[in-house]
């Protein structure tokens, strides 16, 4: 009576195997059903009117033309929408008391304040009408200077939001024990200050987006379909700026593209076509070109760091003291503030550092709202203490990968109470590092640099190595209250064991190409004993999955996957109950495996799991007090973050005359814990380093004097293709986390975050026996070229501000990249 | 993404297409590979009237041996140039530049006559042609064919001699099976746009070195032939590469960076084309 075949007890455990991914054969074929794929007859298509100017006061806006164009259905100003909205545009996380939150909503009204800022949108029958349309809207701008420079933004000397009165959204203090820092770099033997600039980025998911908003037939509720990574956020956060009910909203995420953070969010476009939909009680769409995704997607990064070490005489960290600039853009997005802030727990790395102090201030600028990007404020920290620990080594006068080993926070150690309180559960960084190290050939890679460099030569041979800490599992949701984050970080999970034996999963994470489907099946598979094949997951839909906080922050699996685990077991006890009825036995003599209860000392006596859900079904014959049917479901709040940690280690060629840089090795450890699919685990380390590498060498989304972005298409924004990246080379660590049933820690960002310092510890190495010290990201041939001329030109003493240029960025990077060592020199 | 309207016609011969030019003149563009024009017409940056598809003139794609001339038809795609033995054996240089171009998909679709058509300082193929001497045999339906040499080809940023109502047929250059030759590409990701691009030619003791990216046209390094006819070292030669030229600023090179890029490379080239 069962139509699954109960796995034998013979069978291998399926986590840890390399299963290819269920998701994979409809998304190679063509057949993901994206967004934009849905067929919806009836629909008004939106196209966006938006700013050319960076900074504007909208004086008037004349729509006629528009109107009239063949096709159009109507065309709105902010001021003609300014009723549909009850609250402006989400950003759930006030860092501070006192945070300016400057008024923004889906389209603005008095002034353009980057340069995509929508001022208009267009209905009509077709997507070419609409964007015909677009061209036909007559606004009439008087253009106001642009701000474009953090700390030019940070004088108010033009201010963007008048009614804030200042440019400045928030200082965020992060003050543990000040008279400890002073104390340290008092005492200090040595210290070095870097000072660095993370350049914008532009997170450019395969997919951009797209939204569709579809009247229910009766009843006035909607269905909003998004490419989105959170439809569980979305849909509350739809109700409260629309102001309907909650019960009113359906969100769906089908197939969805890639978001790397930048999905993560709540868009101007998902509130118009869910408003505009409800208003007129038809479906309205849009899509996302790629140019406006590069202006109207959120950007990443953009920070000015300043980060100073203190160590005693063997280089080891004494104290460490950070101050962050860090870009808002133009308005607050979801959680645009809290971004450099979750990083802030990072900047003493992987150390055993006594005493820490941050400050980071928010600044507005009339650029792209930046938001969460891969990392999403710990790639930053991590390159802000990798670099220094480089600059350290250099002046203490050891070997990169020394000072490292006299500073890691040792096994021992382990679970360590950070100096920002944060509770490190493992660890093992000194193995993780020696792995890496003795991967790459380190000892024979330096012999060959001496060899070279004593030979002459214009190709220079640099290491660069960088050990980081990833602070995953995002989070738990009392650590997420003390940041005043506005939600929790729990994750829900059901488990439904069918009458046929088959699984239902129902999830609320929100797989974007994670391939949570494959993972939570072989969760599933090991747990209760059946196959893979046999275990569908549910997910992306608020009525089919109705609790869930999505997928971000390297949070699935130590969290959402967790949660599955966890519903597994309570299935899997209470098909224990029904089998011990059913076998006429304790259920404390039961075993369990393969998917077969059996009776300990009774060999005969066995019940697939199967037969117990037909059991659990029919309720014929349950025990008295036993519901019926085989399902739970758990809500799981983690108790700590998860700690990922790793060791990554470049190999450089850079051609001292073209400034080219060849990635000749590069070698990568990451420590996730348990690997539930190690092909999974590896494909997101690839795409984490890549992303990484393409920070360090390639991407920056630049910006000219005049608030445009000049790198606003794939021709000038230079995501790596496959020629471009290195072959890498991973090396194993398994140190599974103590925090959760699973031992899992999360990986999605891992790669990110080690790649980006790795590589330009590399570049600079290569260099540094010409006197650079210092090398502005991305090191593309130019900025590489101009800072061995500007080594060569000045003292020898490496960079400073004013020597290193950056062609169209240069007025808004006056601090480019510097570093001055207090005492002895950096060279 | 969506280009401004514009009305298509997909013509079937080489006649058909001179009549269609001669009667929409400067309204109408010719649509070869699209991969230069669609890209524009996309952004809106371009926004032609009519556009008169050539793409399927199958007698416009060949690579044909003429005594010391080797003739290439304007529709060869880069593709069938990378792959041709006759140029592998003729003008090995034209072959391996054409696989440099773009990435597989460009190269599929992409023709030579197109890419010299749209003029672009950026590309790799003018300047190669520059650097081997070649010409270009262009036809009106109202005044017939004339060839004009590359060198008076390029006229200025995506402007060439080409009239309204004349159409590429051929691009010919000379068999040169045996000299020496390379190509220096320098750029960020495989599949961009040189930075800064050289080719150079040598035989018979002389050299031509096209310049890529180095000015508002493609370029010939006359500077460097000249230093190099009168006896000058390759490296010394190498320091005249952009005399005369008038490098743009970009996110990828100051003029002063581009300027010493040409000389690294031009130096390069020319010890690999002579080695």
């Amino acid at each position: 009576m069962t139509a699954t075949e109960p796995r034998t007890n013979e069978s291998p455990a399926v986590t840890g195997t390399r299963l290819l991914r269920k998701e994979d054969p409809v998304l190679l074929t063509g057949e993901g059903r994206y967004t934009d794929d849905l067929q919806i007859p009836g629909a008004l298509h939106m196209a966006v009117v938006r700013s050319p100017f960076a900074h504007a006061r909208i004086t008037s806006i004349d729509t006629a033309e528009a109107e009239a164009s063949p096709g159009v259905v109507a065309v709105y100003t902010g001021a003609d929408l300014a009723d549909l909205w009850a609250d402006q545009m989400p950003s759930a996380w006030p860092v501070t008391d006192d945070m300016v939150n400057p008024p923004h909503f889906p389209v603005t009204q008095d002034k353009a304040r980057y340069v995509g800022d929508a001022v208009a949108v267009v209905l009509a029958e077709s997507n070419v009408a609409a964007r015909d349309a677009v061209d036909l809207v007559d606004v009439d701008y008087d253009p106001l200077p642009a701000v474009v420079d953090l700390e030019a933004a940070l004088t108010d000397e033009v201010v963007i939001h008048e009614d804030a009165g200042t440019n400045k959204s928030y200082t965020w203090d992060l003050e543990i024990d000040e008279a400890a820092v002073t104390k340290a770099f008092d005492e200090a033997a040595h210290t070095v200050t870097g000072k660095f600039v993370q350049q914008r980025l532009l997170p450019m998911p395969m997919e951009p987006r797209a939204v569709a908003c579809v009247p229910e037939p009766f009843g006035g509720g909607v269905t909003l379909y998004s490419a989105t990574q959170i439809p569980h956020i979305l849909k509350v956060m739809t109700a409260v700026t629309l102001g309907m009910s909650e019960a009113d909203i359906r969100v769906v995420a089908p197939a969805v593209g890639g978001g790397f953070g930048s999905k993560l969010e709540v868009y101007a476009e998902e509130l118009l076509c869910t408003a505009l939909a409800h208003k007129l009680k038809r479906p309205v769409r849009w899509l996302e070109e790629r140019s406006e995704n590069a202006q109207a997607t959120i950007h990443g990064r953009g920070q000015i760091q300043e980060i100073d070490l203190a160590a005693d005489a063997d280089g080891k960290v004494t104290g460490v003291r950070v101050r962050l600039l860090a870009d808002m853009g133009a308005y607050l997005q979801l959680i645009t503030p809290g971004i450099p802030l979750l990083g802030s727990f990072l900047y003493c790395g992987v150390y055993d550092v006594p005493a820490f102090s941050f400050t980071c201030t928010g600044v507005f600028t009339t650029m792209t709202p930046t938001d969460a990007y891969r990392g999403a404020g710990r790639p930053e920290a991590t390159y802000a203490i990798e670099r220094g620990m480089d600059l350290l080594a250099r002046e203490v006068g050891v070997d990169p990968a020394e000072i490292r080993r006299r500073n890691y926070i040792t096994t021992d150690q382990f679970p360590y109470t950070a100096v920002t309180g944060l509770e490190y559960d493992s660890g093992n960084h000194e193995s993780g590092a020696e792995i890496a190290l003795d991967l790459a050939g380190y000892d024979d890679l330096r012999a060959e640099q001496e060899q070279r460099r004593s030979e002459g030569g214009t190709k220079h041979l640099g290491i660069g190595m960088a050990s980081y800490f990833e602070m995953c599992g995002l989070a738990p949701s009392r650590v997420l209250a003390s940041l005043n984050y506005s939600a929790g970080g729990w994750e829900s999970a059901t488990v439904r064991m069918m009458p046929t034996g088959k699984v239902q999963v129902v999830s609320g994470a929100t797989p974007h190409g994670q391939g949570h489907e494959t993972s939570w099946s072989m969760i599933v598979a090991d747990k209760l004993g059946v196959s893979p094949d046999d275990v569908e997951v549910l997910h992306s839909d608020t009525n089919i999955s109705p609790h869930g906080l999505d997928t971000y922050g390297s949070r699935s699996l130590p969290v959402g996957g967790v949660a599955v685990a966890l519903a597994c077991d309570q299935v899997l006890d209470k098909a224990k109950q029904i089998a011990a009825h059913q076998m006429e036995a304790s259920a404390d003599d039961l075993e369990f495996s393969g998917g077969v209860f059996s009776v300990r000392g009774s060999p005969d006596k066995e019940m697939p799991m199967a037969a117990v859900a037909f059991e659990a079904f029919t309720a014929h014959d349950l025990p008295d007090d036993v519901e019926p049917n085989l399902t739970a479901q758990v809500t799981y709040d983690p108790p700590n973050f998860s700690w990922p940690f790793g060791t990554h280690v470049c190999v450089v060629e850079v051609d001292e005359e073209t400034g080219a840089v060849e990635v000749r090795d590069y070698v990568a450890v990451d420590d996730c814990g348990t690997q539930i699919n190690p092909m999974i685990v590896e494909g997101q380390v690839h795409g984490g380093i890549v992303q990484g590498l393409a920070q360090a060498l390639f991407e920056e989304a630049v910006y000219d004097a005049d608030g445009n972005l000049s790198a606003g298409s794939l021709a000038e924004y230079l995501v790596p293709a496959a020629p471009d990246v290195p072959t890498m080379r991973l090396g194993q660590s398994v140190t599974p986390s103590p925090t959760n049933s699973l031992g899992v820690k999360g990986v999605g960002e891992a790669g990110t975050i080690g790649a980006a310092p790795t590589v330009i510890n590399a570049v600079v190495d290569a260099l540094s026996h010409l006197g650079v010290t210092e090398m502005r990201m991305p090191a593309s041939p130019l900025h590489i070229w101009e800072a061995i001329q500007a080594a060569r030109g000045g003292d020898g003493d490496g960079l400073t501000a004013e020597q290193t240029t950056d062609t169209a960025g240069a007025d808004r990077d006056a601090p480019s990249d510097s570093v001055q060592a207090d005492q002895g020199g950096a060279s | 993404m969506i280009p401004a309207p514009f009305a298509y016609d997909r013509v079937d011969s080489t006649d058909a297409a001179l009549a269609a030019l001669a009667e929409h003149g400067d309204d109408a563009k010719l649509l070869a590979g699209g991969h230069s024009l669609l890209p524009l017409m996309k952004l809106r940056l371009a926004s032609p009237e009519v556009l008169v598809d050539v793409g399927r003139l199958s007698d416009l794609s060949y690579v044909r041996q003429d005594g010391d001339t080797i003739a290439i038809g304007a529709l060869t795609r880069h593709r069938d140039l990378e792959t041709s033995s006759e140029l592998a054996e003729q003008v090995p240089i034209l072959a391996h530049v054409a696989g440099q171009v773009g990435d597989p998909q460009v190269r599929h679709r992409g023709t030579i006559g197109g890419s010299v058509a749209h003029a672009d300082p950026a590309s790799d193929l003018p300047a190669v042609i520059l650097a081997l001497g070649g010409s270009f045999l262009v036809r009106s339906s109202e005044r017939g064919d004339r060839e004009i040499p590359a060198t008076e080809f390029f006229t200025g940023f995506l402007e060439s001699a080409l009239e309204p109502d004349e159409m590429l047929i051929e691009i010919r250059v000379p068999a040169v099976p045996g000299a020496g030759w390379s190509f220096q590409k320098f750029n960020r990701r495989a599949l961009d746009w040189a930075i800064v691009g050289v080719a150079a030619v040598s035989r018979n003791g002389s050299s031509g070195v096209g310049l890529v990216n180095m000015g508002s046209v493609p370029l010939l390094a006359s500077g460097v032939t000249e230093a190099l006819d009168q006896g000058g070292s390759i490296a010394d030669a190498a320091e005249h590469a952009a005399d005369g030229a008038e490098p743009q600023a970009d996110m990828n090179a100051t003029v002063e960076y581009r300027t010493h890029l040409a000389k690294v490379l031009v130096r390069r080239a020319l010890e690999e084309a002579s080695g």
